[in-house]
Protein backbone atom coordinates (compact mmCIF):
# COMPACT_ATOMS: atom_id res chain seq x y z
CA UNK A 1 0.00 0.00 0.00
CA UNK A 2 1.30 3.47 -0.94
CA UNK A 3 1.78 6.34 1.50
CA UNK A 4 -0.73 9.18 1.35
CA UNK A 5 0.64 12.67 1.24
CA UNK A 6 -1.40 15.83 0.73
CA UNK A 7 0.21 19.26 1.03
CA UNK A 8 -1.42 21.85 3.27
CA UNK A 9 -3.21 24.87 1.84
CA UNK A 10 -4.45 27.98 3.64
CA UNK A 11 -7.60 26.14 4.71
CA UNK A 12 -6.77 22.44 4.54
CA UNK A 13 -4.29 20.43 6.60
CA UNK A 14 -1.14 18.56 5.71
CA UNK A 15 -1.79 14.82 5.50
CA UNK A 16 1.06 12.38 5.90
CA UNK A 17 0.09 8.74 6.22
CA UNK A 18 2.89 6.18 6.17
CA UNK A 19 1.69 2.58 6.16
CA UNK A 20 5.23 1.22 6.69
CA UNK A 21 5.59 2.91 10.12
CA UNK A 22 1.89 3.14 11.04
CA UNK A 23 2.32 6.87 11.71
CA UNK A 24 -0.61 8.83 10.37
CA UNK A 25 -0.31 12.56 10.76
CA UNK A 26 -2.82 15.35 10.15
CA UNK A 27 -1.45 18.82 10.87
CA UNK A 28 -2.24 22.49 10.34
CA UNK A 29 -5.68 23.96 9.88
CA UNK A 30 -8.78 22.23 8.69
CA UNK A 31 -11.34 24.81 7.59
CA UNK A 32 -12.71 23.67 4.23
CA UNK A 33 -16.37 24.44 3.55
CA UNK A 34 -16.60 21.19 1.65
CA UNK A 35 -15.03 19.01 4.31
CA UNK A 36 -16.64 15.84 2.91
CA UNK A 37 -15.06 16.52 -0.49
CA UNK A 38 -11.61 17.25 0.89
CA UNK A 39 -11.52 14.20 3.18
CA UNK A 40 -12.98 11.70 0.69
CA UNK A 41 -9.56 10.39 -0.47
CA UNK A 42 -8.33 10.41 3.15
CA UNK A 43 -11.24 8.26 4.32
CA UNK A 44 -10.86 5.92 1.32
CA UNK A 45 -7.16 5.45 2.07
CA UNK A 46 -7.83 4.80 5.76
CA UNK A 47 -10.53 2.21 5.07
CA UNK A 48 -8.07 0.24 3.00
CA UNK A 49 -5.30 0.71 5.57
CA UNK A 50 -7.54 -0.43 8.43
CA UNK A 51 -7.91 -3.89 6.91
CA UNK A 52 -4.22 -4.29 6.09
CA UNK A 53 -2.36 -2.64 9.00
CA UNK A 54 0.64 -4.78 9.88
CA UNK A 55 1.84 -3.20 13.12
CA UNK A 56 0.64 -0.63 15.62
CA UNK A 57 -0.87 2.63 14.38
CA UNK A 58 -0.60 6.14 15.79
CA UNK A 59 -2.82 8.90 14.49
CA UNK A 60 -1.14 12.21 15.28
CA UNK A 61 -3.62 15.10 15.25
CA UNK A 62 -1.74 18.40 15.25
CA UNK A 63 -4.50 20.84 14.40
CA UNK A 64 -4.32 24.54 15.00
CA UNK A 65 -7.94 25.11 13.96
CA UNK A 66 -10.77 22.98 12.68
CA UNK A 67 -14.28 24.03 11.66
CA UNK A 68 -17.47 22.19 12.56
CA UNK A 69 -17.72 20.81 9.01
CA UNK A 70 -14.37 19.07 9.67
CA UNK A 71 -15.31 17.84 13.14
CA UNK A 72 -17.83 15.37 11.73
CA UNK A 73 -15.23 13.97 9.34
CA UNK A 74 -12.61 13.78 12.09
CA UNK A 75 -15.05 11.58 13.99
CA UNK A 76 -15.43 9.43 10.85
CA UNK A 77 -11.64 9.07 10.78
CA UNK A 78 -11.58 7.97 14.43
CA UNK A 79 -14.36 5.50 13.74
CA UNK A 80 -12.22 3.85 11.05
CA UNK A 81 -9.12 3.77 13.28
CA UNK A 82 -11.24 2.24 16.05
CA UNK A 83 -11.86 -0.82 13.86
CA UNK A 84 -8.18 -1.65 13.38
CA UNK A 85 -7.66 -4.90 15.29
CA UNK A 86 -3.99 -4.25 16.15
CA UNK A 87 -2.67 -1.64 18.59
CA UNK A 88 -3.79 1.89 17.87
CA UNK A 89 -3.83 5.26 19.53
CA UNK A 90 -4.54 8.91 18.87
CA UNK A 91 -1.94 11.49 19.86
CA UNK A 92 -3.80 14.78 20.28
CA UNK A 93 -1.56 17.84 20.15
CA UNK A 94 -2.63 21.24 21.38
CA UNK A 95 -1.10 24.63 22.11
CA UNK A 96 -0.62 24.81 25.89
CA UNK A 97 -2.78 27.97 26.03
CA UNK A 98 -5.55 26.54 23.87
CA UNK A 99 -8.07 25.04 26.28
CA UNK A 100 -10.71 24.74 23.56
CA UNK A 101 -8.45 22.44 21.52
CA UNK A 102 -7.60 20.36 24.59
CA UNK A 103 -11.29 20.01 25.41
CA UNK A 104 -12.11 19.10 21.81
CA UNK A 105 -9.67 16.20 22.06
CA UNK A 106 -11.14 15.04 25.35
CA UNK A 107 -14.62 15.11 23.86
CA UNK A 108 -13.62 13.02 20.87
CA UNK A 109 -12.00 10.54 23.25
CA UNK A 110 -15.29 10.23 25.15
CA UNK A 111 -17.12 9.34 21.91
CA UNK A 112 -14.73 6.78 20.44
CA UNK A 113 -13.05 3.75 21.89
CA UNK A 114 -9.39 4.47 21.20
CA UNK A 115 -6.68 5.40 23.72
CA UNK A 116 -5.81 9.11 23.54
CA UNK A 117 -2.47 10.58 24.45
CA UNK A 118 -2.16 14.35 24.91
CA UNK A 119 0.84 16.44 24.02
CA UNK A 120 1.32 20.19 24.13
CA UNK A 121 3.42 22.23 21.74
CA UNK B 1 -23.13 72.13 -7.87
CA UNK B 2 -19.95 71.56 -6.01
CA UNK B 3 -17.64 68.70 -6.76
CA UNK B 4 -18.26 67.31 -3.31
CA UNK B 5 -21.99 66.66 -3.76
CA UNK B 6 -22.92 63.17 -2.73
CA UNK B 7 -19.67 62.61 -0.89
CA UNK B 8 -21.01 63.09 2.59
CA UNK B 9 -21.65 59.36 3.01
CA UNK B 10 -17.90 58.74 3.01
CA UNK B 11 -17.46 60.67 6.22
CA UNK B 12 -20.70 59.32 7.65
CA UNK B 13 -19.67 55.75 6.96
CA UNK B 14 -16.29 56.39 8.50
CA UNK B 15 -17.92 57.95 11.55
CA UNK B 16 -20.38 55.07 11.91
CA UNK B 17 -17.48 52.64 11.84
CA UNK B 18 -15.49 54.58 14.42
CA UNK B 19 -18.53 55.15 16.68
CA UNK B 20 -19.31 51.44 16.65
CA UNK B 21 -15.66 50.42 17.12
CA UNK B 22 -15.74 48.48 13.85
CA UNK B 23 -12.36 47.21 12.77
CA UNK B 24 -13.50 45.36 9.67
CA UNK B 25 -16.59 45.52 7.46
CA UNK B 26 -17.29 43.49 4.36
CA UNK B 27 -20.48 43.99 2.41
CA UNK B 28 -21.27 42.12 -0.78
CA UNK B 29 -21.24 38.71 -2.33
CA UNK B 30 -20.18 35.70 -0.24
CA UNK B 31 -18.63 33.03 -2.41
CA UNK B 32 -16.23 30.41 -1.06
CA UNK B 33 -13.27 32.33 -2.48
CA UNK B 34 -14.39 35.66 -1.03
CA UNK B 35 -15.13 34.06 2.32
CA UNK B 36 -11.56 32.75 2.36
CA UNK B 37 -10.11 36.19 1.53
CA UNK B 38 -12.16 37.98 4.19
CA UNK B 39 -11.03 35.40 6.71
CA UNK B 40 -7.36 35.83 5.86
CA UNK B 41 -7.65 39.60 5.99
CA UNK B 42 -9.35 39.46 9.38
CA UNK B 43 -6.71 37.05 10.63
CA UNK B 44 -3.95 39.42 9.56
CA UNK B 45 -5.75 42.26 11.38
CA UNK B 46 -5.87 40.17 14.52
CA UNK B 47 -2.22 39.22 14.30
CA UNK B 48 -1.19 42.82 14.86
CA UNK B 49 -3.28 43.22 17.99
CA UNK B 50 -1.91 42.67 21.43
CA UNK B 51 -4.26 40.02 22.60
CA UNK B 52 -4.14 36.64 24.32
CA UNK B 53 -3.65 33.96 21.70
CA UNK B 54 -6.62 32.04 23.14
CA UNK B 55 -8.86 35.08 22.56
CA UNK B 56 -7.60 35.45 19.00
CA UNK B 57 -8.25 31.78 18.36
CA UNK B 58 -11.83 32.05 19.63
CA UNK B 59 -12.47 35.11 17.44
CA UNK B 60 -11.01 33.32 14.45
CA UNK B 61 -13.06 30.18 15.05
CA UNK B 62 -16.30 32.15 15.39
CA UNK B 63 -15.49 34.09 12.21
CA UNK B 64 -15.02 30.87 10.28
CA UNK B 65 -18.37 29.47 11.37
CA UNK B 66 -20.21 32.77 10.74
CA UNK B 67 -18.74 33.27 7.29
CA UNK B 68 -19.37 29.68 6.27
CA UNK B 69 -22.93 29.92 7.56
CA UNK B 70 -23.57 32.95 5.36
CA UNK B 71 -21.87 31.36 2.38
CA UNK B 72 -23.83 28.13 2.68
CA UNK B 73 -27.21 29.74 3.05
CA UNK B 74 -26.82 32.76 0.83
CA UNK B 75 -26.63 31.15 -2.58
CA UNK B 76 -30.29 30.33 -3.10
CA UNK B 77 -31.25 32.68 -5.87
CA UNK B 78 -28.01 33.80 -7.44
CA UNK B 79 -29.79 36.14 -9.84
CA UNK B 80 -31.43 38.14 -7.10
CA UNK B 81 -29.35 40.86 -5.50
CA UNK B 82 -31.12 40.46 -2.16
CA UNK B 83 -29.81 36.91 -1.80
CA UNK B 84 -26.44 37.75 -3.14
CA UNK B 85 -25.30 40.30 -0.65
CA UNK B 86 -24.66 40.07 3.04
CA UNK B 87 -22.65 41.93 5.61
CA UNK B 88 -19.91 40.77 7.94
CA UNK B 89 -18.28 42.94 10.61
CA UNK B 90 -15.86 42.75 13.50
CA UNK B 91 -15.96 45.27 16.30
CA UNK B 92 -13.59 45.67 19.21
CA UNK B 93 -14.25 47.67 22.36
CA UNK B 94 -12.69 47.66 25.81
CA UNK B 95 -14.35 44.45 26.90
CA UNK B 96 -15.35 42.45 23.85
CA UNK B 97 -14.74 41.49 20.28
CA UNK B 98 -18.06 41.28 18.44
CA UNK B 99 -18.50 39.24 15.31
CA UNK B 100 -21.58 40.50 13.50
CA UNK B 101 -23.23 39.21 10.39
CA UNK B 102 -26.39 40.01 8.46
CA UNK B 103 -28.00 38.17 5.59
CA UNK B 104 -31.38 37.73 3.97
CA UNK B 105 -33.44 34.67 4.83
CA UNK B 106 -36.88 33.48 3.77
CA UNK B 107 -39.51 34.09 6.43
CA UNK B 108 -40.52 30.43 6.36
CA UNK B 109 -37.13 29.53 7.90
CA UNK B 110 -37.44 31.95 10.80
CA UNK B 111 -39.41 29.74 13.24
CA UNK B 112 -36.98 26.82 13.08
CA UNK B 113 -33.93 29.09 13.22
CA UNK B 114 -35.36 31.00 16.16
CA UNK B 115 -36.17 27.75 17.93
CA UNK B 116 -32.62 26.48 17.47
CA UNK B 117 -31.03 29.72 18.67
CA UNK B 118 -33.26 30.04 21.72
CA UNK B 119 -32.61 26.38 22.61
CA UNK B 120 -28.87 27.11 22.48
CA UNK B 121 -29.32 30.24 24.62
CA UNK B 122 -31.27 28.28 27.22
CA UNK B 123 -28.32 25.95 27.89
CA UNK B 124 -25.38 26.41 30.22
CA UNK B 125 -21.80 25.34 29.50
CA UNK B 126 -22.41 21.69 30.35
CA UNK B 127 -25.68 21.62 28.40
CA UNK B 128 -23.98 23.02 25.31
CA UNK B 129 -21.21 20.45 25.58
CA UNK B 130 -23.73 17.63 25.69
CA UNK B 131 -25.73 19.04 22.78
CA UNK B 132 -22.52 19.37 20.75
CA UNK B 133 -21.50 15.78 21.44
CA UNK B 134 -24.98 14.46 20.63
CA UNK B 135 -25.11 16.35 17.35
CA UNK B 136 -21.61 15.25 16.44
CA UNK B 137 -22.46 11.59 17.04
CA UNK B 138 -25.88 11.58 15.45
CA UNK B 139 -26.02 14.14 12.69
CA UNK B 140 -25.08 13.30 9.14
CA UNK B 141 -23.40 15.97 7.06
CA UNK B 142 -26.17 17.98 5.44
CA UNK B 143 -26.15 18.25 1.65
CA UNK B 144 -24.60 21.69 1.99
CA UNK B 145 -21.67 20.22 3.86
CA UNK B 146 -22.43 21.57 7.32
CA UNK B 147 -22.94 19.37 10.31
CA UNK B 148 -25.52 21.74 11.87
CA UNK B 149 -23.03 22.26 14.65
CA UNK B 150 -22.02 25.80 13.76
CA UNK B 151 -24.25 27.76 16.13
CA UNK B 152 -23.55 25.41 19.04
CA UNK B 153 -19.82 25.73 18.48
CA UNK B 154 -20.11 29.52 18.26
CA UNK B 155 -22.02 29.63 21.56
CA UNK B 156 -19.41 27.45 23.24
CA UNK B 157 -16.45 29.47 22.01
CA UNK B 158 -18.19 32.71 23.00
CA UNK B 159 -19.38 31.77 26.47
CA UNK B 160 -22.00 34.53 26.05
CA UNK B 161 -25.61 34.40 24.89
CA UNK B 162 -26.07 34.67 21.13
CA UNK B 163 -27.76 37.90 20.01
CA UNK B 164 -30.01 37.98 16.97
CA UNK B 165 -32.90 39.77 15.33
CA UNK B 166 -34.96 39.56 12.17
CA UNK B 167 -35.60 42.84 10.34
CA UNK B 168 -38.42 42.66 7.77
CA UNK B 169 -37.33 43.25 4.14
CA UNK B 170 -40.62 42.45 2.41
CA UNK B 171 -43.52 40.08 2.94
CA UNK B 172 -41.44 37.00 2.10
CA UNK B 173 -38.05 37.71 3.53
CA UNK B 174 -36.18 39.21 6.44
CA UNK B 175 -32.66 40.30 7.27
CA UNK B 176 -31.14 38.00 9.88
CA UNK B 177 -28.75 39.93 12.16
CA UNK B 178 -26.47 37.87 14.34
CA UNK B 179 -23.89 38.93 16.91
CA UNK B 180 -21.41 36.92 18.96
CA UNK B 181 -19.29 38.42 21.69
CA UNK B 182 -15.89 37.19 22.80
CA UNK B 183 -14.60 38.61 26.08
CA UNK B 184 -11.15 40.19 25.85
CA UNK B 185 -10.43 39.59 29.51
CA UNK B 186 -10.80 36.16 31.00
CA UNK B 187 -13.79 36.03 33.27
Amino acid sequence: MDALSIKATEDTPNINFDPSTGILEISGRSLPEDAAGFYKPVLDWLKQYATSAKASSALAMKLEYFNTASSKVILDIFNIIEKISLDKKVIWYFDKDDEDMQEAGEEFSEIVNIPFEYKTY
Amino acid sequence: MSRTTGMKYVYQLHKTMVDNSLILVYEGEFTQEITKSVLLMAERNLEYMEEESSTKKKVFNVMVECLQNICKHNDKVAEDKLWNSAVFMIAKDEEYYSIVSGNAIENTFIPSLEERLSQINSLDKEGLKNLYKDMLKNSQLSEKGGAGLGFVDIARKSGQKLEYSFEPINENSSFFCFRTKIARVNE
